[in-house]
């Protein structure tokens, strides 16, 4: 059912309308055309002379190696991110759905990390994993398990994985636990008298019926893990060591404001750009034909 | 097919009480109908057979074997619910074929058994939709072919009708009889409509706050109701039950709207002045004709409802008792007095304190 409000003239509508327009010509459309503009030029290095230079910009970012690497660890971390904090999500509100004592004490512990502000979360594992006064960190040393996130380039993706997956763990869940709940328990006990024992049916009957709010979280958790982790992997390791935790959005940071070579970080947020408004689409077109059971 | 056994089937939910105690023997083949107000135990008790709910005390066996601790999978049973529960993500034939699958029975035999009831329920051109893309009245076929193709010893039917429009509604309940005649199977269906205990049950089971009021026949408990709660339950309108006294040395019941009934089958045991209930369905009241014996009533009437071949008719007696009458033809005049008659062999005697049916003794 769609109420329709039908307004006189569109001074009114638009008055209205304003400040959600404003907010996106601000932050969303003027950076986005200032970043298309300037991936088409080249500055020298003191910002003195600036000439057009087509794509050429575009063509460095494909070429160059370090840009390719940074490309091969956003698709490991995205997927790293994606898996491991649907999957936390998915146990933990298939037990949250059983539970009856304490469920209430229990879904709101699950959804505190949500509100934790990035750069916190980040020091809070920080301090869990460093190696000489970490909690983890030590134990694993202790343990003869060399650890040090600060030398070892595997160690460092698994921590930032793992700091970047804990803190979307929260989001997945609410929205896991609203799918589950939403199936009809007759349908399960219907699957229990046809014979299926529990595992047989999560996979044949829980697990199908929860495929669209699957769908719907991967891409958003895609989104997160590709733009949303900055503050994450900034707080946790810089990026390093080396180069080894270097994903796409902080190389277009590196690129710009460390290296201040405008030009080519442009292009490269102009990628970014293509890929998160193709996300969006793949979304907006799933929402609309979104199948209803 | 097989016999079920319930024996002394207790639940509690915490500290409430659900079933105070259920014994139920079902035998091969027989159609079972636990008819029951809501909340008066009767799912619990389905859910139970099923496996759904643990019972807090009592034994459960089905053909002979105690089934009391065991899963909803190793029952053997089949359900269908009131809602239909059908997997929403499969086609007809994949739920239809969903159970079968799991117990890993040949993929000939599963398209045979598919086949055999897509045919019997005339849902065959169905079988590649989605529930979704169903009726009503086909989603229920397909709710029952699930659970035919399964060929279980059991068949539990949660209130599968009450979703369907009125005339569907007698369609399939006609449907569901011919079908558990035919298939032979033990079944228990559980209802809240007495239209539908009274056609499908081979017997019922009267529930009541937990308890099984009467366990007999659909005429039985017609004729002969256990107690006042299943004199008023079963029956459209409701039996009248009118305040009385036990008199002549328990020959005959001194009605409170005055007149005495003199019983037709013998004296009704205790001491004169025991309370009574004298029941009379709305059906026995009739309009006195000249010599007739009965009882006569007088009857202030005041509502009479129509209905075409007949009219209800709504009165109040010298008591202030409300009674109901259902009488042929159309009855014009709104209000006035009216005398019906009740005959002695049609009354029924219940104990005022207990309810309980009073028999004539010797």
């Amino acid at each position: 059912m769609q109420r329709r409000v039908i307004f006189n003239g569109t001074a009114l509508p638009l008055l209205l309308l304003a400040p959600q327009l404003a907010v996106t010509a601000v932050f969303f459309l003027w950076p986005a055309g200032v970043a298309v503009y300037q991936s088409v030029l080249q500055q020298d290095a003191w910002g003195l002379r600036t000439e057009f230079v087509g794509l050429r910009n575009f063509a460095e970012v494909f070429a160059d190696p370090d840009w390719r690497a940074a490309a091969w660890n956003t698709a490991l971390f995205s997927a790293a991110v994606a898996g491991l904090a649907m999957g936390a999500a998915l146990v933990l509100a298939v037990q949250a759905d059983k539970s009856i004592r304490g469920a209430r004490a229990y879904r709101t512990l699950l959804i505190w990390p949500y509100a934790v502000a990035p750069a916190v979360a980040a020091v809070l594992w920080l301090f869990l994993f460093h190696p000489s006064i970490g909690l983890i960190g030590r134990a694993l040393n202790a343990n003869g398990i060399p650890w040090d996130t600060r030398l070892n380039g595997g160690q460092a993706m698994a921590l930032v994985v793992l700091a970047a997956a804990w803190k979307q763990v929260s989001y997945n869940f609410i929205f896991f636990l609203a799918g589950l709940q939403a199936i009809p328990k007759s349908v399960l006990e219907a699957a229990a008298i046809d014979g299926a024992r529990p595992v047989r049916r999560f996979w044949t009957v829980v697990f199908p019926l929860l495929s669209p709010t699957t769908f719907f979280l991967l891409v958003v958790n895609l989104v997160y893990a590709f733009f949303d982790t900055f503050g994450t992997i900034h707080a946790l390791t810089g990026g390093g060591p080396g180069k080894a935790t270097e994903t796409l959005i902080y190389k277009a940071y590196v690129e710009g404001v460390q290296n201040t070579n405008l030009g080519s970080s442009a292009a490269q947020s102009v990628i970014l750009m293509v890929i998160v408004v193709a996300l969006t689409m793949v979304q907006f077109r799933f929402v609309e034909r979104r199948v209803h059971y | 097919m097989a016999t079920l056994e319930l024996s002394g089937v207790e639940k509690s939910f915490g500290a409430t009480p659900v079933l105070h105690g259920i014994d139920l023997r079902v035998a091969e083949g027989e159609m079972i109908v636990v008819v029951g107000a809501s909340g008066c135990g009767k799912s619990t008790l389905l859910r139970i057979v099923a496996g759904l709910e643990e019972p807090t005390a009592g034994r459960v066996r089905i053909g002979g074997r105690d089934v009391t601790a065991l899963e909803p999978a190793d029952r053997d049973v089949a359900m269908v619910f009131q809602n239909y529960a059908l997997y929403p993500h499969m086609t007809v034939e994949r739920n239809m074929a969903y159970g079968l699958r799991i117990r890993g029975l040949p993929k000939a035999e599963i398209a045979r058994r598919v086949g055999e009831a897509a045919e019997l329920l005339g849902i065959g051109a169905l079988l590649g939709r989605r529930p979704r893309q169903l009726s009503g009245g086909q989603r229920q076929r397909v709710a029952m072919g699930r659970a035919i193709v399964r060929e279980p010893a059991l068949f539990l039917f949660d209130e599968p009708l009450s979703n369907l429009d009125a005339r569907l509604r007698v369609q399939m309940r006609a449907e569901i009889r011919r079908l558990q005649r035919r298939l032979g199977v033990t079944s228990l269906f559980v209802t809240h409509d007495q239209t539908e205990a009274m056609t499908l049950g081979d017997r019922l089971v009267v529930m009541h706050a937990g308890h099984a009021a009467q366990v007999a026949t659909p005429m039985e408990i017609w004729a002969r109701p256990a107690n006042t709660f299943v004199a008023g339950f079963i029956g459209s309108p409701s039996m009248n039950l009118l305040e009385a006294q036990l008199a002549e040395e328990g020959r005959a019941a001194l009605l409170r709207a005055g007149p005495s009934l003199r019983f037709a089958d013998g004296a009704r045991p205790g001491p004169a002045g025991r309370r009574l209930l004298v029941g009379v369905r709305p059906e026995h009241l009739r309009p006195v004709a000249e010599g007739e014996g009965g009882a006569p009533l007088d009857v202030s009437l005041e509502l009479a409802e129509p209905l075409g071949s007949e009219s209800v008719l709504h009165g109040r007696l010298a008591s202030g008792e409300a009674v109901t009458a259902r009488v042929p033809g159309l009855v014009a005049g709104v209000e006035g007095a009216l005398r019906l008659s009740i005959q002695a062999s049609e009354a029924h005697v219940f104990d005022a304190e207990t309810g309980a049916r009073l028999d004539a003794v010797g």
